[in-house]
């Protein structure tokens, strides 16, 4: 079989308001790489939730900057890069806590990232320092 | 492009009615969460949340309901949720709300599950 690699790439102001412009971004993408509509929806709240918590903890919801969403497609899978220039921090160093007990502290946060983890089948983070935080996020093709 | 994101207020009996439309994401959960606080603070306590016009939900809109419950509860109030599409109703399951929260078929259903005259 042929193998193929193609490569799309939104940059938007890091605004929650452009969430939903990222979401149609990520819905068109996995559409034309063969996911059902169901899978697509879940990718698409996944990077979704990576990029709400760029916007909201990376740059503090200043939306003066700029998130990168690059999206790849070869025959095995597809692959999301969410790429920032804020605050680095590494989200696998947070143990993500159950629901209850998020509830009896009164707090909301990791729900994100526990959705992130659910969804997809890999996922790695990349800090350099003072350079760029990168969040590659792969989903796996069912055979 | 899909970012809109209303609610409608009502009134069943003595339950106050939210019915969601739209997206419910980072951008539009200050909206939900203030109205939940509007609600909370007249003394409005018995809730249900209708989301058969909710088409996408994210960890900030989930965030809504958990910030509120447990006060809520404590004042002898409760929110639950009614007739949740199924693409919105797997996002509730992998977080393992339907454990923690009552959710109905319809909004009459979530609204019988105050039963009358009791609570606030």
């Amino acid at each position: 079989m042929a193998s193929y690699e193609r490569t799309f790439t939104l940059h938007v102001p890091s605004s929650t308001e452009n969430l939903a412009l990222i979401r149609d971004f990520v819905s068109n993408v996995g559409s034309q790489a063969g996911f059902g509509e169901k899978e697509v929806a879940r990718i698409a709240l996944a990077v979704d939730e990576a990029c709400a918590n760029v916007i909201e903890h990376a740059y503090g919801s200043d939306n003066t900057f700029e998130v990168t969403v690059r999206a790849t497609i070869d025959p095995e899978q597809i692959q999301f890069e969410i790429i920032d220039k804020g605050r680095g921090f590494d989200p696998s160093q947070i143990q993500p806590k159950d629901v209850e007990e998020l509830i009896r502290q009164r707090k909301s946060g990791g729900l994100g990232l526990r959705l992130i983890r659910t969804i997809m089948d890999d996922v790695q983070y990349q800090i350099v320092p003072g350079e760029k935080n990168e969040l590659k996020m792969v989903k796996k093709r069912q055979q | 492009m899909a970012n809109t994101f209303q609610i409608e207020r009502s009134d069943k009996g003595d339950v106050r009615v939210l019915a969601l439309d739209g997206y419910l994401d980072a951008h539009t959960a200050p909206v939900f969460e203030k109205a939940i606080q509007d609600e909370f603070e007249s003394g409005r306590l018995r809730m249900v949340v209708d989301c058969s016009r909710l088409s996408y939900i994210s960890s900030a809109g989930l965030g809504v309901f958990m910030s509120f419950i447990e006060e809520i509860r404590e004042a002898g109030g409760d929110i639950k949720l009614a007739a949740i599409v199924p693409k919105v109703y797997q996002v509730f399951e992998v977080l393992g709300f339907p454990a923690l929260f009552e959710i109905e078929d319809s909004v009459d259903a979530a609204a019988a599950k105050f039963g009358k005259g009791q609570g606030v």
